[in-house]
């Protein structure tokens, strides 16, 4: 029986985005008894709902609110309103997320440690380390249905992985496989099998890749103790002059505005929406906005170093058929800065529909150097660069007060220049992948720039002093005790790996932490 | 306006006798063009025919596929006749226009090599017009279902139960 709390019902807590971290926790408080009202900006899609058609899909799942961005970043040239692709919807972005789930390596929880002083890079080291970790890591693989982690066996490769794959093999790369996927080779936990149907970015069809959507969610409405308002936009979080947080304002479908009381408010609305409502909430209190003194909200944007190569061969690759990102090279992801760089990255399969491919295998390229390419595009295959990019304090999400939201608010700008650490990594990253696909054969190769932000981090990062950081080893904001942040804006550095499976585990771990300071009386 | 197929009513004999220009589309009579082939026709209500003749092959131009026939270039460009953007249309026409000729050419259709229309292309890539027209293309010809099995790619499978047992992993030559 699904819970419905009054708006005035200050014993509840209230979970703002129902994603990787909001969803999760929503989850796992209810499980645990606790109340909670998750406010969700987007309406409520399931397998059933989902359009395996690019841009209908992206129509009907992207968030498409006001953003505006600047930088020297090539997205801000190429797709100046949509800075970033993520998900409105009940479940976030693990509607759109690939699947790879992929633990940090013990020194990128320790990146000013072990790279020291970078210049023009804000570096430190999370408060927490890899051995701290390891439980809720593997709490997380376990709710995920994480392949080759437990007993759980690799998904079979497909036509792409099988290019990459020899490519790799021919370099030298040892550490190749299909991947740690949240996506079932079996059935799992009421899951079914991948059907090797590909759209794995639209939403699964089948329920073999792992969405809040379809578990989390409706497994925390089935205690009882949650309830999912969706299209419940937040605009404001209230406090009282205590400077406690007292309940947010939200607007519903209709525009209406209620404000929702609160014992406890956990922020996990993506790192641009997140650090956006802390600063729209600034008060006469907090001038500057909400758990800000270190003056570090929006700032660090991080999102991820990210390339595609993508290689033209002489017979037929079909590359779109199959799961999208079962395919992983490793090797690079170590540290070693004789390759010219600190940090490193890791190595994916990647396919886009034509579609797609046509809007961002060169954007803005036109004419028979771009058209021979798409004309070759059954004969394609294609991998994703992911690496760790250095967190700048001028990268940062700030409010744009000439650009305005359908709620009169001002929109997030995204601000963003590449480090030099990101530019030499990803030119090797260029480099190595096209290698890759020369070593078995390519008659073109295609250095891809990155794509509008999926991997958005670090705005509200995680830091043992609070003149560092926004939030403590727990999510919980320095400067407010009942304010939590619980998304992958806490993240103090991004690491090499993509980001959900850290985000889910810091979401585990972070119910267990409120649940134990509830029950203590302490928030 | 439509594009509609045209396999009866008008030859490809009688289509020629009416055509008043030349170059990848026929302007036959008034309001109306249509493909040297005869196999697709086009009214238009707010552009010129001879506009939306010059917009076809300036699409083709921008994203060349040889393998693509025009019908799907009219598909991509056919939302600008509109009385709404009709006037930013034939301002930008006119300009391509004036351009071929500041290059010796009659107009921009009667400039014979790809590679001479490109110039004239890239000379005002930068413009509020070419992007207009480049961006819109992106999805008005890509997007076109009727073109992906054109390119091979075939698009959603989850009514065929996707591939697992259909060639998800069926490479022969590596």
């Amino acid at each position: 029986m699904v819970a419905k709390y009054e708006l005035n019902d200050d014993s509840v807590v209230v979970i703002i985005g129902t994603g990787a971290g909001g969803g999760v926790l929503a989850n796992e408080l209810a499980q645990k008894g606790i109340k909670v009202v998750a406010l969700e900006a987007g309406g409520r899609y399931l397998p059933e709902d989902y359009i395996n058609d690019e841009w209908d899909s992206f129509g009907q799942l992207a968030w498409l609110d006001a953003r505006s961005t600047s930088g020297d970043w090539r997205v801000a040239k190429d797709f100046s309103g949509l800075p970033a692709w993520i998900v409105k919807a009940v479940g976030g972005t693990t509607t759109h997320w690939a699947g790879a789930s992929l633990r940090f390596q013990p020194h990128e929880f320790k990146a000013k440690a072990t790279y020291g002083a970078v210049q023009g890079a804000n570096l430190l080291d999370w408060p927490i380390d890899l051995a701290e970790m390891e439980p809720w890591y593997e709490k997380a693989e376990t709710k995920l249905g994480v392949t080759r982690t437990g007993d759980r066996t690799g998904l079979p490769g497909n036509t792409n992985f099988k290019v990459f794959e020899a490519g790799a093999k021919a370099l030298g790369y040892k550490d190749v496989h299909t991947g740690r996927m949240a996506i079932n080779a079996a059935e799992y936990d009421d899951r079914m099998a991948c059907q090797q149907t590909g759209f794995c970015f639209q939403g699964c069809k089948w329920g073999a890749k792992w969405s809040a959507a379809y578990t989390d969610i409706p497994r925390g409405e089935a205690t009882g103790n949650l309830e999912v308002r969706e299209r419940a936009h937040v605009l404001k979080i209230e406090h009282d002059d205590s400077g406690k947080v007292t309940g947010v304002l939200y607007a519903d479908k209709d525009g209406n505005q209620h404000l929702q009381k609160a014992r406890i408010v956990c922020v996990a609305g993506n790192s641009i929406e997140s650090p956006r409502l802390l600063l729209n909430s600034a008060s006469a209190l907090f001038p500057d906005g909400l758990a800000n003194s270190s003056g570090q909200v929006g700032r660090n944007y991080m999102r991820h170093m990210t390339g595609s190569v993508y290689a033209v061969f002489d017979k037929p690759v079909r590359m779109w058929r199959g799961t999208t990102m079962a395919g992983i090279i490793q090797d690079e992801a170590r540290h070693d800065p004789s390759r010219g760089f600190v940090g490193g990255y890791e190595l994916e399969t990647l396919a886009l529909g034509l579609p797609f491919m046509a809007a961002f295998l060169d954007p803005g390229g036109w004419g028979r150097e771009f058209t021979t390419a798409l004309d070759s595009y059954e004969n394609m295959a294609g991998l994703w660069i992911v690496g760790e990019d250095m967190p700048q304090e001028t990268n940062r999400i700030t409010l744009n007060h000439d650009l305005k939201d359908q709620y009169g608010l001002p929109a997030p700008n995204v601000h963003f220049d590449d480090h030099p650490n990101d530019t030499a990594m990803r030119a090797h990253a260029y480099k190595q992948g096209m290698a890759i696909y020369d070593a078995v054969g390519a008659t073109r190769t295609f250095p891809t720039p990155p794509y509008p932000s999926t991997h958005n981090l670090g705005t509200n990062r995680m830091s043992e002093n609070a003149r560092d950081g926004v939030v403590n080893k727990w999510g919980q904001t320095h400067d407010i005790a009942n304010l939590f942040v619980s998304d992958g804006s806490q993240f103090t550095t991004g690491a090499a790996e993509n980001p959900t499976l850290t985000i889910v585990a810091l979401a585990i771990r972070q119910a267990d932490h409120i649940a134990r300071e509830m029950g203590a009386g302490n928030i | 306006m439509t594009v509609q197929t045209m396999r009866q009513g008008m030859t490809r004999r009688q289509l020629l006798s009416r055509t008043v220009a030349t170059g990848a589309t026929f302007v036959v009579g008034s309001g109306f063009i249509a493909g040297i082939d005869a196999a697709w026709a086009m009214e238009t209500t707010a552009l010129k025919p001879t506009s939306m003749a010059t917009l076809i092959q300036m699409a083709r131009d921008i994203y060349p596929h040889d393998h693509v026939a025009d019908e799907h270039y009219a598909i991509a460009v056919k939302g600008y006749d509109t009385t709404e953007a009709a006037p930013d249309i034939e301002a930008g026409i006119a300009a391509l226009d004036a351009a071929a000729r500041g290059k010796g050419h009659a107009s921009y259709l009667e400039t014979g090599w790809e590679r001479d229309r490109v110039d004239i292309l890239r000379a005002m890539e930068d413009g509020a017009f070419f992007q207009r027209i480049r961006g819109g293309l992106v999805t008005g010809l890509y997007n076109q279902k009727a073109v992906w099995p054109l390119f091979g790619y075939e698009g959603e499978s989850y009514s065929q139960g996707g591939y697992i047992d259909r060639g998800f992993d069926d490479i022969n030559w590596l």
